[in-house]
């Protein structure tokens, strides 16, 4: 069986792995890393989302031998000593979230986005939030969430830069 | 687009730091549930992990409609992991029938629904056989290694043929389930000599109910009790009705809806899936664990609407309605499930909307087809029956050559009027129709956007704009239990409410409701803040695990907060009106001297006061109580309503619609929603967005399609369409406030609202925009190819040779 390596939310595993295990399996089955949800089977509905090696990826779509070598960041590792990430936290504010099953994946392909650009209109929002599906807010409140988390994103590192 | 987000956010100013004279109730609080939710420290049914759980895949019927001939599992048995084979024949004994309580005629047949076929198979999905292994994969590997063989009989898939004599039926009584019939004054005279009279026929397309987190189960034993999680929006139905199908007493079976990614309907089931893993469990006497792939639920999750509506209109020249007549077929699908012959009925009394008329029939037939079952999705039966009507009253109004909102205008129950008795029965408590719709028309801008589509129609602009109009109403907040009765539902709809002070003056409120992403628990602990004048974050809400709240109804019908909600009301006065006994004795005074106010009960007139959270203590400690005193604060309430709830509001949509390519684009969206008081603004407004798309959805994207051999077509996110950002505009809304006269709360039911009134908003939009042409409908989904054949169809001249291609 193949051995890789990945680091998932700073921590490193070395695992033995089936050729055909799905990283999401790896994450949610093997490493108990279950804020990561699967939300269906032909990558389009985005709820895995997580970040690897810094873009948003579908961890439904990756073999977890492709991931080896990799840094991945789930929803579990966003908060830093349990402070928020600005994109929780502006979810939270505008109420982008009801059931929050879509959440963990939004919130992480949002961060991606901003990584293109840090200013997106409502435009580049929706376009770019077109792979993850949300069933319950009708995504207003997602683009609103979305537009305060790059707005705080942006004071961060502006503050940051002069400090 | 930009622009018009904005303008929402403008139109209602949510600002959780709004301060409402120290009140709870009407703040935009930010969500509890929130926390755990963006953190990913959830628990998801499919999260748990149990040692020496099991994990259980099904092998599905290929075949819409077969004998069962042979199931050989041998082969399955042997393979590497594999603990346990099962077939149908294996279970026969002991698996009973999934219930359906709603049995709605005294001649309703009622099929026998095994959870796991053993002789014949009626849709596409159903289970026939089951492996259980150590892990998902190998589990799903060994499904390949069972053989079955399978007698094809007809698929049957067509509601209309289905009901022709000397067809192939979907069950041994034939195909028809029910016919039940209302009928309210002289509808022959009301159409007898009318001057105007339309008739349309309406296709509900079936629809997928798709809540994002797919089925979970997970069951477990110690050899005398159960306990089964799964992600239900039923847990106290559930228990009673797995007990009373498995045979295991209720009292040895718990169970728990966890975390629940969303349901819409489609939660509110006693499914297959749930009763097999209870007796699985019981059979190897280990955990097991079931989780559905996608393509899996959107074969064996029920689906909702697939009506087929018959539907004519009476009126005088000025535009009075006379009268409705609505004849319905209702797909049932092969199986009748919890409440799939219901769902019609539901919808049976919202025909007269908003408006009077004189009389009014109604006919619904269910049947049967060898397609999965249908049952409640989000609004059931009323989304129907609104789009129906509102369809019909912009007909009317072409036909009349009137404006639309006129036309309602005309014929609506005016503020005045309330509480006004409908045709159908109904008693609405309170409404102004008057003030929503002035709203909703001054905010969408009604007189420009008309004056822009006379513009375009005189350009024969190729991009011509249509402006769709709802003035829906609803009954929600099921409940009355009598009413409920009277219309054979199996079961009744109070809900219960327990509200327990703890010795620090902290507070437990346990609810019958169970959420799945509505927010009950900020919003109850607004409730009881302001009820007992305790802080906000010193209210915790258990739900959902019949250990801890062995006592409910659920949460479905918009139902939580009008039955639900004013439960903890009454709960916390019990509660307030105990407390008020110590603090009297405690200071010496009457207790009708003693005035409470925001968590201090006060002697009249004196500077003497004790705080809800002392009262607390000195009750724990019991020491000093008055003579009889049982030392304890905590209250229990079942409430159960005399009427529904009858939220209602004006929803005005324009589209653009290229009438090359037949794209339409939603160009703005106004919604005017009264649900009477609110609780939380920013969890109504949540609601009604979610809503408003999920009623978009059902116009312009969604449609579950099945071929003639009854495959379904449409078994992946890749096949049916679900709306992302992209495809749906910004929503601008604002509220009028008629407060409820059926509740001391003064709420209305909000979870279907919006799905109700939006789907004939923008339908309407899509055909006023083509009627210059000719066009009178388009069926939904309204996608560019179908409103591109209705243009056609409507601009080629009628051929008497075979029609059009």
């Amino acid at each position: 069986m193949p051995r890789i390596s990945v680091t998932v939310d700073g921590i490193r595993y070395d695992e033995e792995v089936e050729p055909r295990l799905l990283l999401v399996h790896l994450l949610r089955d093997r490493l108990g890393k279950t804020g990561t949800p699967i939300g269906c089977d032909t990558s389009n509905c985005g709820a895995c989302t997580v970040l690897l090696d810094g873009r948003s990826a579908k961890s439904c779509s990756i073999l977890a031998v492709q991931a080896d070598g990799c840094d991945i960041v789930t929803i579990e590792g966003l908060s830093t000593d349990g402070t928020w990430h600005p994109m929780q936290r502006a979810f939270h504010e505008e109420h982008a979230l009801q059931c929050g099953y879509c959440t963990p994946g939004m919130i992480l392909a949002a961060i991606d986005l901003l990584h293109d650009d840090p200013d997106p209109s409502e435009e580049t929002i929706r376009e770019g939030l077109e792979g993850n599906l949300c069933r319950c807010t009708g995504y207003c409140t997602i683009v609103r969430a979305v537009r305060r988390g790059a707005r705080e994103m942006s004071r961060d590192q502006e503050g940051a830069a002069t400090s | 687009m930009t622009e018009q987000l904005d303008a929402g956010v403008a139109a209602w100013q949510i600002k959780e730091s709004d301060v409402l004279d120290g009140r709870e109730v009407g703040r935009a609080r930010r969500r509890k549930e929130d926390a755990r939710l963006v953190t990913g420290r959830t628990q998801w049914t499919d999260n748990i992990q149990l040692p020496g759980m099991l994990h259980v895949a099904f092998l599905r019927s290929p075949m819409a409609h077969a004998r069962i001939t042979r199931v050989d599992t041998s082969v399955a048995r042997t393979q590497p992991g594999v603990v346990a084979v099962f077939s149908g024949a294996d279970f026969a004994a002991e698996q009973g029938s999934l219930p359906c309580v709603w049995p709605v005629s005294e001649d309703i047949v009622i099929p026998d629904h095994p959870p796991m076929a053993v002789t014949e198979v009626r849709y596409v999905g159903e289970a026939v056989a089951c492996v259980v292994a150590t892990d998902r994969y190998k589990a799903a590997d060994a499904l390949d290694a069972i053989e079955v063989d399978y007698e094809p009989l007809d698929a049957v898939t067509d509601m209309t043929s289905a009901l022709d004599e000397g067809g192939p039926k979907v069950h041994e009584a034939g195909n028809k389930a029910f016919t039940w019939t209302f009928a309210q004054g002289d509808i022959e005279a009301a159409f007898r000599d009318a001057a105007v009279r339309v008739e349309r026929t309406f296709v509900q397309q079936r629809l997928i109910p798709s809540a994002m987190e797919p089925r979970a189960v997970v069951a477990q034993t110690d050899g005398d009790a159960f306990t089964l999680h799964s992600s239900t929006q039923i847990p106290h139905i559930l228990r009673v009705m797995l007990a009373l199908t498995t045979g295991i007493p209720e009292h040895k079976l718990r169970v728990v809806a966890p975390d629940v990614g969303g349901g819409f309907g489609s939660k509110l089931q006693v499914t297959a899936e749930e009763v097999l893993c209870l007796l699985i469990t019981r059979r190897l006497g280990r955990p097991v664990k079931w989780t559905e792939s996608r393509s899996e639920g959107n074969l064996t999750v029920h689906h909702g609407r697939d009506q087929l509506q018959r539907i004519s209109v009476a009126a005088d020249a000025d535009g009075r309605i006379r009268g409705v007549k609505v004849d319905l077929l209702a797909d049932m699908g092969a199986y009748l499930m919890l409440v799939t012959p219901g769902v019609p009925l539901l919808g049976a009394f919202m025909y007269s909307g908003v408006y009077k008329m004189d009389a009014y029939d109604f006919t619904c037939t269910g049947v049967f087809t060898t397609k999965v079952p249908t049952d409640a999705y989000r609004g059931a039966g009323r989304p129907e029956a609104t789009f129906a009507i509102e369809r019909m009253v912009d007909e009317l109004a072409a036909e009349l050559g009137m404006d639309p909102i006129e036309l309602r205008r005309r014929n609506w129950i005016r503020h005045g009027e309330f509480p006004y008795t409908t045709v159908c029965g109904l008693t609405y408590d309170s409404g102004n129709y008057e003030a929503a719709t002035d709203r909703a028309l001054a905010l969408f801008g009604y007189d420009r956007l008309r004056a822009e589509q006379a513009d375009r129609r005189a350009r024969e602009d190729p991009v011509q704009l249509g402006i769709g109009v709802s003035t829906y109403t609803e009954m929600c907040g099921l409940a009355p239990s009598r009413v409920l009765g009277s219309l054979s539902y199996g079961a009744g709809g109070w809900e219960h409410a327990s509200v327990r002070v703890l010795p620090t003056g902290k507070v437990e409120v346990v609810t019958g409701t169970s959420p799945h992403g509505q927010g009950h628990e900020t919003a109850w602990s607004q409730i009881v803040a302001d009820a007992l004048g305790v802080p906000f974050e010193d209210v915790a809400v258990l739900h959902g695990d019949t250990s801890s709240s062995y006592k409910g109804m659920d949460t479905y019908g918009s139902r939580s907060l009008v039955v639900g909600g004013v439960a903890v009301v009454q709960a916390c006065e019990k509660v307030k009106e105990k407390a008020r006994q110590v603090a009297a004795h405690l200071m010496e005074a009457s207790p009708d001297d003693i005035e409470f106010s925001r968590g201090e009960f006060r002697v009249r007139g004196t500077g003497t006061s004790r705080t809800i959270q002392e009262i607390a203590l000195a009750t724990f400690a019991a020491h000093d109580l008055p003579d009889g005193f049982e030392p304890r604060l905590d209250a229990d309430a079942t409430f159960d309503p005399d009427n529904f709830s009858f939220p209602h509001g004006t929803h005005l949509c324009a589209v653009e619609v290229d009438t090359e390519t037949g794209a339409t684009r939603i160009r703005s969206y106004v919604a005017v929603d009264d649900v009477g008081n609110v609780v939380n603004p920013l969890i109504v407004e949540g609601q009604v967005h979610g809503g408003i798309a999920q009623g978009i959805a059902q116009a312009l994207f969604e449609e579950a399609v099945h071929d003639a051999d009854g495959n379904l077509l449409t078994t992946t996110m890749a096949d049916y369409l679900l709306p992302s950002a992209a495809d749906l505009p910004a929503y601008t809304t604002d509220r009028t406030e008629t407060p409820a006269t059926t509740n001391p709360l003064g709420v209305k039911g909000v979870g279907e609202a919006g799905t109700i009134a939006s789907t004939p908003a923008v339908v309407n939009a899509v055909v006023d925009a083509l009627r210059p042409y000719g066009v009178r409908d388009v069926p939904m989904p309204c996608t560019p190819e179908r409103v591109w054949r209705a243009l056609g169809q409507a601009r080629t001249p009628q051929r008497t040779d075979g029609g059009l291609s």
